[in-house]
């Protein structure tokens, strides 16, 4: 009971001054705007501004917007605040109210009437205090993120006079990362303005939250040679605190690079892989076949904004299969109509398929024009999932993830699961024989480069959510892929996915040492010397041919 | 033994190349054999090239080793000449510093290191050579140790081409990054741009093409020339008749890297700018175009292809700039589909169908009916 005494007291001495209503200060400074002096209708913005009753607030907004205007002349004049214009007769009307209660005066000539004009510094003087309206005004939103921008800006201010507002705030709040934006707020509040106990507690509590935005205020404490050392150990304490968390963030974060980079790989090296594995062929137009899928996802895009707007979130749904079934389409034309003309020649389907990139590429340019086009994320995909503090997952790359998980585990159904893949399999290890038991190896052929492609496609349908669309998009990772291929080994899906895992988390490991170029060219030395223990890849397939 | 139109043949290429043009520069512009400072100074960078698409040839149409990062080895070299000429600038440059240009925007203070052997010109001729020797020694080595071969090799290849790319733009190499090196003013002491210079460079270029070609021509009729064909055609039985295939392609490997950095050396006096986007991935892969279009397998077949599609590269990309891509593309692909030993070997095909026919009458024609892709690869103009 004591103590809920107590907290009311706290709450009474930091609320908000009690309703000074039309206290003798704030109309007397309502008399000095009319004073034709800048200095005194500063100092009068100030006094207004200084009581935060929501009512003198709303006054300076109309002083802002113009729409305050003086009645009378000299000392009688009265500050009144315009409503809206009419005209009668000649004369043009305006309706106005009092400054303060707004209780309407009627409708008088504008002709009667000296604006107030707010020039710029008076506008100046005016923001903080409607700034700091606003901000709580967003404390009460309903949307979660403006809750907690407010938050953060309460944070940054860190003014005494917020904290019971912050306070209430937490008290109500539900959505746990705005709570905690909201508590680390009201400590940076209490550790700026605070008694020395209090500091301590608000250091030690922020300590406690891990938020690194609380940082550059600990380590101003801890190095206030005016500080008691109690207070300084507090921040200390705090800082490595907040610095452990952030250790472990950075940790769980590279990982989650790394595993996300490699499922953009492995999205892209899946379809590259079956290929190379069942036909011996690097398919140089992979990475146009993706640029395909990608610009088939803005096209599906432009037809949902166009037709049916309402329902716009559900394009990424439709254009995932569409992105698939076109890239399928090119592969499967490619595939009959020139690349099974030099089946066994692996070194010229790879110059042919590189000039079937470069005709796919430039069309793409020519078509669409050289700039990137605009791919924009449906809701579903916006945001993130704030997994700890510090880290929040963006939900698009949480999909890659997903995506190429289950787009690997549709290929072991259908390659271990059926007739299809079972075909697939044969072809892959023999052909001839394959072919003299009765299976269409030239069918075999079509529909592994078909599946190929379209998982190229699908790859490039994802793409659009986290990079830019261009005709060049496909040079941008193709590199990359081949490079999981290589390592992982011809026709082992086993030995891609752990290829993509390894490269994409080595990769992401070790960028922030050597930055994203040296990175990559650690990568290629990497890969050279594992192809010096192993020069079939991971997993070699083996058989009792001299050149296996 | 080549025989004896073809000898001739390739003399008058050769005349034509290293003797009219420059002579016909020589003439007055009002004569209608002149031949402009524009057009020889094109043809300079056409013969460099060339001088690349031989050693290029090599490595591929005779040893069947696909490399796609021939620009690497191109850059390098020129890099190295560039390093010089940058150099020999001093403090002509607009910043009137001793140091090039970017390093001034750069704001690096003193010479780097590694930049400084490049003030002596003989060190610069040296490292031409021996700098892409020596990258080409070390990938080469690991790369065939290993047995890493065909298709694998080629990726990985190509990895290179794109990562020098990377490494090439960045700052921090103080190679100039992204705009490479440029601006240069003299040449041994010589300045750059007086036509007496520009035709001397073509000169020097032009014979270094010839003595490249000999060096091919001499590398591929010895034994170790036969001992690569038939690594090409079966690279397993040679390892199993005991010779080590490796050795000789990384032999050959660094004999065309050589020429590929000599190629550079050449290209960036004449060209007078060399960027990291002469060493990307499609400048590499598209000298293999070269190759593939002019007859692989065939020396003179490399040199008419670099010849070729860079001439029609330089009046497509002037007239009709977008559909150049299209064209490469649709090159690549017809090449490849429809005429996979070159011109000169459809070229060579239609010869003997022609000496068949004639000689149907009198002689059994069975040996030359077997104009299989192989027989004319190794045949051509360098029949034995």
């Amino acid at each position: 009971m004591r103590r809920l005494l107590l907290l009311l007291f706290v709450a009474w001495l930091a609320g908000p001054p009690a309703s000074h209503a039309q206290s003798p200060e704030s109309l007397k400074a309502l008399a000095d705007l009319v004073v034709d002096n800048a200095d005194k209708r500063e100092a009068a913005v100030t006094v207004i501004g200084g009581t935060r009753d929501p009512k003198w607030l709303n006054f300076l907004g109309a002083l802002r917007d113009g729409n305050v205007y003086a009645r009378g002349k000299g000392k009688d004049a009265e500050v009144v605040v315009g409503g809206a214009k009419s005209t009668r007769g000649d004369a043009e009307m305006i309706e106005i109210v009092t400054a303060y209660e707004r209780k309407p005066l009627g409708a008088v000539p504008l002709a009667g009437l000296v604006e107030i004009a707010a020039d710029r510094r008076l506008r100046i003087a005016i923001k903080p205090f409607l700034d700091a309206d606003e901000t709580r005004l967003q404390l009460a939103s309903r949307d979660p993120e403006a809750r907690r921008g407010a938050a953060l800006k309460l944070a940054h201010q860190a003014d005494i006079g917020a904290a019971s507002v912050v306070e209430a705030a937490i008290a109500r709040e539900t959505v746990p990362n705005v709570r905690h934006a909201l508590e680390e707020a009201l400590a940076l509040i209490r550790l700026a303005s605070g008694d020395a106990s209090a500091r301590i507690l608000a250091a030690q509590a922020l300590g406690a939250l891990h938020g690194s935005g609380a940082m550059p205020a600990l380590q101003r404490l801890a190095a206030d040679t005016a500080a008691t050392p109690a207070e300084r150990e507090a921040a200390r304490g705090a800082i490595r605190q907040i610095e452990r968390w952030g250790l472990l963030v950075r940790a769980v974060e590279t990982v989650f690079q790394g595993a996300s980079l490699a499922s953009i790989l492995l999205l892209m090296a899946l379809g590259l892989a079956i290929v190379f594995g069942l036909m011996g062929v690097i398919n140089m137009a992979h990475g146009e076949l993706m640029a395909l899928g990608a610009y088939s996802t803005f096209v599906v895009q432009n037809v949902f904004r166009a037709r049916w707007p309402d329902r716009f979130d559900a394009y990424f749904v439709v254009a995932l299969p569409v992105s698939f079934a076109v890239a399928a389409l090119v592969g499967v034309v490619l595939e009959r109509g020139v690349i099974r003309r030099l089946y066994g020649r692996p070194l010229e389907t790879l110059l042919l398929t590189w000039g079937a990139s470069l005709i796919i590429q430039q069309g793409l340019r020519l078509y669409f024009g050289a700039a990137n086009v605009d791919v924009s994320s449906p809701t579903w995909l916006s945001g993130g999932f704030a997994l700890m503090t510090g880290l929040t997952l963006p939900f698009n790359r949480l999909f890659i993830i997903v995506l190429a998980s289950v787009s690997v585990a549709a290929m072991y159904w259908l390659l271990f699961r059926t007739n299809t893949g079972l075909r697939i399999r044969a072809v892959t290890q023999n052909r001839t024989m394959s072919s003299c038991l009765g299976v269409r190896a030239g069918w075999v052929d079509a529909t592994t480069f078909a599946l190929g492609a379209g998982l190229a496609g699908l790859a490039g349908c994802a793409l659009t959510q986290i990079g830019n669309v261009g005709p060049s998009l496909g040079q941008n990772y193709i590199v990359d892929s081949f490079m999981v291929v290589v390592t992982g080994g011809v026709g082992k899906l086993l030995g891609t996915i752990l290829a993509a895992a390894g490269i994409g988390t080595l990769n992401k490991g070790i960028e922030p040492a050597l930055g994203a170029v040296f990175a990559k060219v650690a990568i290629l030395i990497a890969v050279i010397l594992f192809l010096q223990r192993r020069p079939a890849g991971l997993f070699a397939t083996r058989g009792r041919g001299a050149e296996a | 033994m080549v025989r004896k139109p073809e000898r001739l043949g390739l003399l008058a290429l050769g005349l034509v190349l290293v003797v009219a043009l420059p002579l016909g520069n020589l003439l007055p512009p009002g004569s209608p054999l002149h031949v402009s400072n524009f057009t020889l100074n094109l043809f300079g960078k056409f013969l460099t090239y060339a001088i690349l698409a031989l050693g290029l040839d090599l490595l591929w149409g005779y040893a069947g080793v696909l490399s796609l990062g021939h620009g690497v080895f191109f850059g390098l070299g020129a890099y190295a000449m560039g390093m010089h000429l940058m150099l020999e600038i001093g403090s002509k440059s607009v910043y009137q510093s001793a140091l090039p240009d970017f390093m001034v925007w750069n704001q690096v203070k003193e010479l780097p290191l590694f930049w400084r052997p490049f003030n002596s010109a003989s060190f610069t001729l040296v490292a031409i050579v021996v700098v892409p020797a020596l990258f080409a020694l070390v990938f080469g080595f690991l790369a065939f140790r290993s047995r890493v071969r065909g298709v694998y090799l080629s990726i990985i290849t190509q990895a290179l081409a794109l990562s020098a790319w990377l490494v090439f733009n960045r700052n921090e190499m103080n190679l100039g990054g992204t705009n490479g090196l440029a601006d240069f003013k003299t040449i041994f002491g010589v300045p750059l741009n007086r036509a007496a210079t520009q035709r001397m460079l073509y000169v020097v270029t032009a014979v270094t093409l010839v003595v490249a070609w000999a060096l091919c021509r001499w590398i591929t009729q010895s034994r170790a020339g036969k001992v690569l064909v038939a690594v090409r055609d079966s690279e397993t039985r040679v390892l199993f008749c005991g010779y080590s295939p490796a050795n000789y392609k990384l032999f050959v490997f660094v004999v065309s890297a050589v020429l590929a950095g000599v190629a550079g050396a050449l290209y960036a006096p004449q060209v007078g700018i060399i960027t990291p986007a002469k060493m990307g991935v499609l400048p590499s892969i598209e000298m293999v175009v070269w190759v593939a279009a002019g007859g692989r397998g065939t020396l003179i077949g490399a040199v008419l292809g670099a010849i070729g599609v860079n001439w029609m590269q330089s009046w497509l990309t002037t007239s009709y700039p977008d559909l150049w891509l299209l064209f490469l593309g649709a090159l690549f692909m017809s090449v490849v589909l429809f005429i996979p030993d070159g011109v000169v070997g459809a070229l060579a095909r239609v010869a003997q169908w022609l000496r068949r026919r004639r000689s149907a009458t009198t002689l059994d024609a069975s040996p030359l009916g077997q104009a299989t892709l192989g027989a004319s690869r190794a045949g051509g103009s360098d029949t034995r």
